[in-house]
């Protein structure tokens, strides 16, 4: 791309935020209900995350995996992929960093997420929960309709946020491997929505520099 | 009786039918009428053709909404109803092609549309499966004008559009640029290469293409489309907090957006300019521009005088 620095975000932007919205106000009429199957699948993560049972980890891992899987299909690869070209090359990172969950957390076993006790853990835990439950009200908030609620398990931005929210509570050594993919979503995500003059363009981008802050510091353990 | 009276109901209910139109477009712009469309000859054949397109860049890029797919060929209607011609788009635009294709079938337009559109790959090998994939999107028999988007692989693309247009299967050949990027390359492709049309950006804002470009346009008989007439919206934006001078009455402008327009179209070079909308009310508007009265030189001079002054 030559002159590239004469390009700005809006320039790569393609379709409006009314057409944004209201994609994911169909996407939400198609697939009901798995709305009701990911709320419930993220309410057993935060009861697992409480209890700790033997196979809480495996089962957080796998209940992320489908999570990414299930955005990568359902949304990136056949919606969002109508109105962003670009939404192809996001169905394959989503796919691969289900992969990496299934590999690393299911096949292997080397996610053991820790419980919500320290303060920096239990601000991890935090944005899972702001993830799960706070996320589908910014619509609503921000003046559309509940219809185009973005709900965790459904919508990328809500299970990212919920993802970034959960790998600081898991060892250290699996950081360099799952981050990245969901620090690139954050990034992506809070561009467009910058582009789009969405309100919660900054949402993304803040729960990713809390978890690097959180990585960082190393005492979420 | 009973005939008058059913005549009567459908007098009524069809009065009833236009005021809720009338009121659901809110401050409608009256409808242009097509014969009244100013035009302009395309350089190379003297084609005539009207001096406001329709641009789908974002606005019709709406995937499978049925809704807003709906929306879309409403503006289409409006569009042709007013005496519009050309649309411009690109395999770049997401959806867009295909929605405009959508429009056209349900309109029955195919015959009514100038189709210009670009091709955007490489490498340029790939042109062709492209070409063929954006002909079949917008359901034409061939396109009337392809342009190489951005120049993207513009060595390899001209030669395949040359051979299209040699072999009947294309009209004419375009390159394309926008917000002022490799200009020196575009005129370099305008002063060596047979092409009919060029597309840049100009507007009350962005006028470096009126120094070079535009004057070697009239120079090569090259036909000008000019995108991004409202900066994508911004520069009717930052002109709304102003009102509109008195004096634009002089050349029929009753808002800013026909200001910006008419300034466009009315410079000799400029064969037609190309605003992407999504309302109906908005694209009349647009239409409205390419009627009545336009700016002559010394006026020109004074509405991008008064605009740099805001």
């Amino acid at each position: 791309m030559s002159e590239w620095w004469t390009y700005t975000l809006s320039d790569f932007l393609l379709f409006s935020a009314r057409t944004y919205y209201r994609l994911i106000e169909l996407y939400n009429r198609d697939v009901w209900p798995a709305h009701a199957i990911a709320l419930a699948g993220g309410l057993g993560v935060l009861g697992i995350l409480r209890r700790r049972p033997a196979w809480g980890s495996r089962a957080i891992a796998a209940t992320l995996a489908a999570s990414w899987l299930f955005v990568a299909w359902a949304f990136h690869f056949d919606r969002y992929a109508a109105i962003n070209w670009a939404a192809s090359f996001f169905a394959v990172a989503f796919l691969i960093e289900s992969l990496l969950l299934v590999w690393l957390g299911v096949v292997a076993g080397q996610l053991a997420f820790s419980a919500c006790g320290t303060l920096a853990s239990r601000a991890a835990c935090g944005l899972f929960v702001l993830a799960l439950l706070g996320y589908p009200l910014i619509a609503p908030l921000a003046g559309r309709p509940w219809t185009q609620s973005e709900v965790f398990g459904v919508a990328a931005d809500p299970t990212v946020m919920a993802t970034v929210g959960l790998l600081p509570l898991a060892p250290a050594r699996s950081h360099w491997l799952l981050l990245p993919i969901p620090l690139l979503w954050c990034a992506v995500s809070g561009a467009t929505l910058w582009a789009l003059q969405s309100p919660e363009w900054m949402v993304l981008p803040g729960a990713a520099a809390v978890a690097l802050l959180l990585v960082r510091r190393a005492k979420v353990r | 009786m009973w005939h008058s009276a059913r005549i009567d109901r459908r007098r009524f209910l069809r009065s009833v039918s236009a005021l809720t139109s009338m009121l659901w477009l809110g401050p409608a712009w009256s409808q242009p009428s097509a014969a009244r469309v100013l035009t302009r000859a395309v350089p190379s054949s003297g084609e005539a053709l009207p001096v406001v397109g329709l641009g789908t860049w974002i606005t019709f890029n709406v995937g499978d909404d049925p809704v807003l797919r709906e929306e879309s060929a409403q503006v289409m209607q409006a569009f042709f109803d007013a005496g519009g011609r050309l649309i411009d788009s690109s395999p770049m635009y997401g959806s867009s092609q295909y929605v405009v294709g959508h429009g056209l079938r349900q309109l029955r337009a195919t015959d009514r549309v100038f189709s210009a559109d670009k091709v955007w790959v490489t490498p340029g090998s790939r042109g062709p499966t492209q070409i063929e994939a954006s002909r079949r999107a917008w359901s034409v028999q061939r396109f009337d004008l392809l342009q190489v988007h951005n120049l993207l692989a513009w060595q390899e693309h001209l030669p395949t559009l040359f051979a299209m247009k040699a072999a009947g299967r294309l009209r004419y050949v375009g390159i394309t640029t926008s917000e002022g990027r490799r200009h020196r390359e575009v005129e370099s492709i305008m002063a060596s290469e047979p092409i009919d049309f060029v597309q840049v950006t100009y507007n009350l804002v962005d006028r470096e293409v009126e120094q070079r470009i535009l004057p070697l346009a009239r120079e090569r008989r090259i036909g000008v489309i000019v995108n991004r007439p409202f900066q994508q919206g911004a520069l009717l934006h930052a002109l709304a907090r102003h009102r509109l001078p008195a004096w634009a009455a002089e050349v029929e402008c009753q808002s800013w957006a026909q200001f910006v327009l008419k300034f466009i179209i009315s410079h000799p070079a400029v064969t037609c300019a190309i605003p992407a909308t999504s309302s109906v009310a908005h694209v009349r508007e647009n239409l409205a521009a390419a009627t009545g009265r336009l700016p002559d030189e010394a006026m020109r001079g004074r509405m991008a005088s008064y605009v740099g002054t805001l």
